[in-house]
């Protein structure tokens, strides 16, 4: 069984105004989101807080709930639905800060039991203190530093094969994050910056196939935070970890895509470079449809049936996957032609265009 | 590579093997004792999320237990200056600030630094300035006796917990130090997380002191205490009616006795009313200062106070020679219990902070075991399902890949005493559906070789030899972000980051080594001559 014919040929590479243009409105809606909001939703792992899950024998509403918790001073907690409609399970979210953790859970189940009888149940509890709020931060920033270090490393050596060059980059990318950190900016500040100097150190080196990995990377993890943002969802150190398995995935995509276009590159040398992309794209089309959707079935499976605790975890890797899948073919690729495009203005950089038309000036 | 497929065979018959060996005391309740002797019997860790239990993080206030030495040798300081008839005008303990000393006379300065330097090591008299004609020491803790005080009160915190917890009794807790004086605590499958808290939070410091019935509780409420007392307060709550009382009791600061001279806390039961007391028994120096103590001060009372709370003021009736004493009050048997743990195992040498905490209920994580196993079935059965289907008998051939895969990656977490977390699960479906990707790789290799025309056997060769290259390329970066993830995460995530690596090397392994002795299997040796791809 195939779905995919052998013999087909979007012209995706043609079509890629369309796709800038929804990429484009995808990522200027996401950053007009967060702005109103006024950043994304961290969850307590990096503000600090006490969030607490409870079942209760019937559904109450929030209103009911926060009146309940009166008389211990919390009624100003955020509280929320928590997974099947059926469960009557709700996340009480503490917001201030200045409250005693130590028997917090006890006295809020009392609370509870007082207001709404004996079925009370606390499921879970996570109570982070400002100290641990700031450490789980700095962790996330760096993995994710490190995370785009290595990779950027990675690309650039496998890719273009000038490891010395990305070695470069590297270092050059620890330097001025380093000096912008002794700044004390945070952390998603510092992040931005990373991804910018790795950006212009990747464009200034000329290294091509990595500035298209990671746009496409960069266009991916923004527009997964946007569904985020958009579904009121929390990021939570658990989310960040689905964030950087999406990086990995989604450049796992890309490279096969990349590799393909690069051997053929190589082998049809006098064929214009859209000619190229688009048969590579083609080829690698079954491929990249198939695991894509492999992998979508498998966490559909986890996002419907996995429950509330990995609920918003699935949620990430769904919208991450099909973002993923969409980048390598409409992102990366374009990025690269716009590239050698650039480079063919150039004198000295023929890459078939100029053969073709010397050709057929003769 | 068509060559040597016995031996190749051979080594994928000897991987299936060992994982499944290694599986084994995972699956099975009683394993015997031959195997027990011999073979692996580790089972798969659970994490907390999947468990239920406990995660804290506490923070040991280091600093007060320097506080504590320099109160200490302040004490042992007067008593040196007496001896050595160094006259002294004030002497102040600034806390972790040092020790304020002005002597009487300049001619002393020599003869103290000499004393201090040879009595004190860890600390620094400084140079002595003067007020009024009379040298005034600052002496100062010195840095490296500071750092050596505050990573001995978190050794020996650790040491104390670790006893506490031992007497809860609490299978496979885990207890250990992290950087900042703090100390991680893992306690799985506790079913009331409120008591092993308070048992781990709790200081316990045991003081005994006189109460002062020469001055009135009432002239120093309002304000008026006299000097070398303090106040503190006895609560308790009446078991029957629920309710709260506060008396304070006027108190001498000076403490008689503590509680590091008991060998032994039981509890028992007043047979006159029924009611559990503890019971302790000090050593042999602790059983003659008690001796003494209440030999000097007969009919007076004394307080029993832990952690600046007074628990009873007993009237001393007689001298006590036998070294026991008793802690009477309102317990439940559970306080009396707890109480008992916590002063056998001894007082914490400073106080501790909880800096974080996150329970999970056993309920919980009861659910959470079930919906994260049910989503990895319905999962894996359907990819299952789609490449029979799309890639018929070789898509079957992927599925047994598949298959080996979970099987090696549960079998991969039992062999390094990992952790399983409920991402850990997530990281399981994920490798599911990725793991198929290598496999697709070399299926659509195999059938564009197909289409160019070439015979079976060198389209497999041919799709094999292409997409080794792609394979490793395209996992090696979902492996850095595993990696950077299990170097940064905590408990869940690592499980997750290790899950996911596991998974991925295992794939990689199936994928290519296992399906290619598969597929030469059925055309060399079963001579198969079209491939159903």
């Amino acid at each position: 069984m195939e779905f995919i014919k052998p013999d087909v040929n979007i012209n995706f590479v043609g079509n890629r105004k369309w796709a800038f243009l929804l990429s484009g409105s995808l990522i200027l809606a996401t950053l007009v989101l967060l702005a109103w909001r006024g950043g994304p939703n961290y969850g307590v792992d990096f503000t600090g807080g006490v969030l607490i899950q409870v079942r209760l024998d019937q559904p109450h509403s929030p209103g009911e709930i926060k009146n309940a918790l009166r008389p211990i001073n919390l009624q100003n907690s955020i509280i929320q639905r928590f997974g099947e409609e059926s469960a009557s399970e709700y996340l009480i979210r503490v917001t201030k800060t200045d409250v005693e953790l130590t028997g917090l859970s006890d006295r809020v189940r009392d609370a509870l039991i007082s207001s709404f009888g004996k079925g009370v149940d606390i499921r879970r509890v996570e109570m982070v203190g400002p100290k641990v709020g700031k450490d789980l931060r700095e962790k996330a920033l760096f993995a994710i530093f490190y995370a785009i270090l290595f990779i950027a490393i990675y690309i650039s050596g496998r890719f273009e094969l000038k490891w010395i060059m990305s070695g470069v980059m590297a270092l050059s990318l620890a330097v001025v994050v380093y000096l912008t950190s002794s700044f004390g900016m945070s952390v998603t500040w510092l992040i931005v910056i990373a991804l910018l100097v790795t950006l212009g150190l990747c464009w200034a080196l000329k290294l091509k196939y990595a500035l298209g990995a990671i746009i496409a990377l960069i266009h991916d993890v923004t527009i997964t935070v946007g569904a985020f943002a958009l579904t009121d969802r929390e990021i939570s150190l658990a989310i960040i970890a689905a964030f950087l398995t999406l990086v990995g995935y989604s450049l796992n995509d890309t490279i096969i895509v990349f590799d393909r276009i690069r051997e053929n590159a190589r082998r049809y040398r006098r064929r214009p470079f859209i000619e190229v992309m688009n048969e590579s794209i083609n080829e690698t089309l079954s491929r990249t449809i198939l695991t894509s959707s492999t992998t979508l079935v498998a966490v559909a499976a986890l996002y419907v049936f996995g429950g509330g605790v990995i609920h918003d975890f699935a949620f990430a890797m769904l919208v991450g996957i099909c973002v993923g899948t969409y980048s390598s073919i409409f992102v990366a690729s374009p990025v690269l032609l716009i590239w050698e495009r650039k480079m063919a203005d150039k004198p000295g950089r023929a890459r078939g265009e100029k053969n073709r038309a010397r050709v057929k000036s003769t | 590579m068509s060559k040597n497929l016995g031996i190749r065979a051979g080594i994928v018959a000897l991987v299936v093997i060992g994982a499944l060996i290694y599986l084994v005391p995972s699956l099975s309740r009683n394993l015997p004792p031959w195997w027990s002797n011999v073979l692996p019997k580790d089972k798969i860790h659970l994490g907390l999320d999947l468990q239920g239990g406990i995660h804290l993080n506490l923070e040991v206030e280091a600093i007060k237990a320097v506080e504590s030495n320099v109160e200490r040798v302040s004490e042992e300081l007067k008593h040196d200056l007496r001896k050595n008839k160094i006259r002294y005008l004030e002497l102040k303990s600034l806390g972790k600030d040092g020790i304020v000393l002005k002597l009487m006379r300049s001619e002393d300065v020599n003869s103290f630094l000499d004393m201090f330097r040879g009595n004190y090591p860890d600390f620094d008299p400084g140079t002595a300035t003067y007020e009024e004609g009379k040298p005034v020491f600052h002496v100062t803790v010195l840095p490296k006796a500071r750092e050596r005080i505050m990573k001995m009160a978190v050794d020996q915190a650790l040491e104390t917990i670790r006893n506490r917890i031992d007497q809860f009794g609490v299978s496979e807790p885990d207890i250990r130090p992290a950087e900042g004086h703090r100390i991680i605590i893992e306690l799985p499958g506790i079913k009331d997380p409120k008591r092993a808290i308070a048992l781990i939070g709790k200081t316990a410091l045991l003081e005994f002191k006189l109460v002062d019935e020469d001055h009135s509780v009432e002239e120093a409420l309002k304000g008026r205490i006299p000097p070398g007392d303090e106040i503190l307060y006895e609560t308790s709550v009446d078991q029957k009616t629920g309710q709260r009382s506060r008396v304070p009791y006027l108190l001498e600061k000076r403490t008689l006795l503590t509680g590091e001279y008991i060998t032994d806390a039981r509890v028992e039961i007043d047979s006159r009313y029924n009611e559990p007391y503890v019971s302790l028994s000090f050593d042999s120096r602790g059983a003659r200062l008690f001796e003494q103590i209440t030999g000097q001060n007969i009919k007076k009372r004394l307080a029993i106070v832990l952690d600046n709370k007074v628990y009873s003021a007993p009237v001393i009736q007689d001298k006590i020679s036998g070294g026991r004493a008793q802690i009477t009050g309102r317990f439940s048997m559970q306080d009396a219990r707890d109480l008992a743990i916590v002063l056998r195992a001894g007082a914490l040498p400073a106080p501790v902070k909880i800096l974080e905490e996150r329970t999970v209920g056993p309920s919980l994580g009861k659910d959470s075991i079930q919906e994260g196993f049910r989503s990895a079935i319905i999962g894996g059965v359907l990819v299952v399902l789609f490449m029979a289907v799309y890639y018929s008998l070789s898509g079957i051939i992927a599925d047994i890949a598949l298959m080996l895969n979970i099987v090696l990656i549960m079998s991969g977490l039992a062999f390094f005493g990992a952790t399983l977390t409920l991402p850990g699960i997530a990281g399981i479906i994920l490798t599911i559906g990725m793991s198929v990707d290598a496999n697709v790789l070399i299926f659509e290799r195999i059938r564009e070789e197909l289409r160019l025309g070439k015979t079976p056997r060198a389209s497999i060769e041919g799709g094999y030899g292409k997409a080794f290259i792609t394979i490793v390329d395209a996992n090696v970066t979902t492996l850095i972000a595993a990696l950077v993830l299990f170097q940064f995460g905590t408990g869940p995530i690592r499980g997750f980051a290790v899950t996911l690596s596991i998974g991925i090397i295992a794939s990689m392994f199936t994928a290519i080594f296992v399906t290619r002795v598969i597929f030469d299997y059925l055309f060399i040796v079963k001579r198969m001559k079209k491939i159903r791809i």
